[in-house]
């Protein structure tokens, strides 16, 4: 199986097709509805002014997402009392929901990897094709598995959108997922879902 | 009236971090159906490989532990103003031993509570008062992902071509079972109600989830349906989390309950495989889990 190295490469995610399995090794950073709407409204559309600490919180993420990976997770964490932080669970949560986000976030920071569950649409899919990048998906569910490949928290940022929402700089070796949207515009999630829209068709004209 | 917070605790922990038996042993199942090297295969191979790990560490099979939402069986002589009290005390103790992620947000400010309360539905506790000297408490922990796949069906469907008959019923919830896709972490389970009002019919729905995934239905004609539900399901191809295959769903269970003459709802809810749920029974100083 392909290990993956944090940061990625323009000729590595080139590389990469639908169906791949890959192995994720180095740092990311998690993010997922608020932080979504957070770039955009502040940053991209600019439809909001920045406030608080967000310049400085923009200031940190951007190095981490150029040519980086966003994780979509809520985790649950330990050590909130001590801040010794400790992924104890940390599946992916449903991507779909960013796709309002997602291809004006990859383009503006230039995120390489999104790594979710569910798939996502077509904006996404031709973001993946620009950048590049690719959509690699996470065993939904699979939380205290995917926990264990957390190496180290290095950080957090905007806690106070609460801990799932939060944006949180992990470590990772050996992260599992699999290539479902690639850079030449293959989708496995299109094609599945092409798949069952014929079936249903079938299926609802029978009796 | 006796203290069971610590009882309520366990019952917690147990649902989050230990998979009921008869779910994992369909997902054992699925995964004999599924192609050997297959990305749905593997799929179901690292999840039951969670699941273990889950039960071994003592750590949530899901980082979105959900909804709590308790189903309560009391016996008089029982407060459920003190069992709510204890029911929360638990909660936010179970928050605290990241057996549950905070998960109650401020709909309006958007700010997480932090320690799972919020209001009179988070968590959400159903009281009924029952003969006999047995307290019963049932709990299902349901995540987000799934909660946002289920969806609700007005009778006729002129799209579906869904008439007011269980051939109607069939119809909705196969379109239910595509539109939500891979997004609902499948293989899923589908609660269905039949009827009701809308609110009550999504609430049916849920409680429906409670039963065993290999018991039959005692109403013969739904019993048939549930299994065409499910086989017909599964040749629709979408497979454990959406990477096609033979595995989209692993149950469905069906209730009904009277209508106006003007309404006919069809609720699904689908649950995600990580399909927690266990009870606690006390019978005196007995306690037992499930």
């Amino acid at each position: 199986m392909q290990t993956l190295n944090m940061p990625l490469d323009e000729e590595t995610i080139r590389s990469l097709k639908v169906g791949d399995p890959v192995l994720l090794k180095g740092v990311m950073i998690t993010g997922r509805d608020a932080a979504h709407k957070w770039m955009v409204d502040t940053f991209i559309k600019k439809s909001r002014q920045p406030q608080g600490d967000d310049l400085d919180v923009y200031a940190a993420i951007k190095p981490l997402l150029a040519g980086g990976v966003i994780y979509h997770c809520g985790p649950v964490v330990g050590g909130l009392d001590t801040k010794q932080y400790k992924f104890v669970a940390a599946g992916p949560t449903t991507s779909i929901r960013e796709e309002p986000y997602q291809g004006m976030v990859m383009k503006h920071f230039n995120v390489m990897g999104v790594i979710g569950k569910g798939g996502m649409g077509a904006k996404t899919l031709a973001a993946c094709g620009e950048v590049p990048g690719v959509y690699l998906h996470a065993i939904g569910g699979a939380a205290s598995l995917i926990a264990q490949t957390v190496t180290h928290v290095l950080g957090v940022y905007k806690l106070d959108f609460g801990v799932p929402e939060a944006m949180w700089v992990i470590e990772v070796n050996d992260f599992p997922a699999v290539v479902t949207m690639d850079s030449h515009n293959g989708s496995l999630h299109a094609s599945v879902e092409a798949h069952s829209k014929a079936v249903l068709q079938e299926l609802l004209a029978k009796a | 009236m006796q203290d069971i917070t610590e009882n309520i605790l366990e019952l917690v922990r147990l649902t989050s971090t230990d998979l009921p038996p008869d779910v994992e042993a369909s997902i054992h199942r699925a995964i004999e159906e599924e192609e050997p090297g297959s990305a749905a295969r593997g799929a179901l191979e690292t999840i039951i490989k969670n699941v273990e790990l889950s039960r071994k560490n003592s750590t949530p099979i899901c980082q979105d532990t959900g909804t709590p939402i308790f189903y309560v069986y009391y016996p008089s002589g029982w407060s459920t103003r003190v069992l709510r009290q204890q029911i929360e005390a638990a909660i936010v103790q179970a928050t605290k031993k990241a057996y549950l992620r905070p998960n109650s947000v401020d709909s309006l400010t958007g700010k997480n509570s932090g320690n799972n309360l919020g209001g009179k539905h988070f968590p959400s506790i159903h009281f009924e008062e029952v003969e006999g000297d047995t307290l019963t408490i049932e709990l299902l922990l349901k995540g987000g992902g799934c909660e946002n796949v289920g969806a609700q069906y007005s009778l006729p469907n002129d799209a579906l071509n869904a008439g007011r008959d269980l051939a109607g019923v069939r119809k909705v919830v196969l379109d239910a079972v595509y539109q939500a896709q891979g997004q609902g972490c499948a293989p899923g389970i589908l609660g269905i109600a039949i009827g009701g009002d809308r609110g009550s019919s999504y609430y049916a729905s849920k409680e429906t989830l409670y039963r065993k995934l290999d018991d039959t239905n005692p109403d013969p004609q739904l019993d048939t349906l549930e299994k065409t539900l499910v086989s017909e399901g599964n040749l629709l191809g979408i497979g454990p989390m959406g990477f096609g295959g033979k595995t989209t769903l692993l149950g469905a269970k069906i209730t009904h309950q009277n209508r106006l003459p003007a309404s006919f709802f069809v609720s699904v809810s689908y649950m995600c495989w990580a399909y927690r749920r266990r009870r606690m029974t006390i019978t005196n100083d007995l306690v037992k889990y499930e």
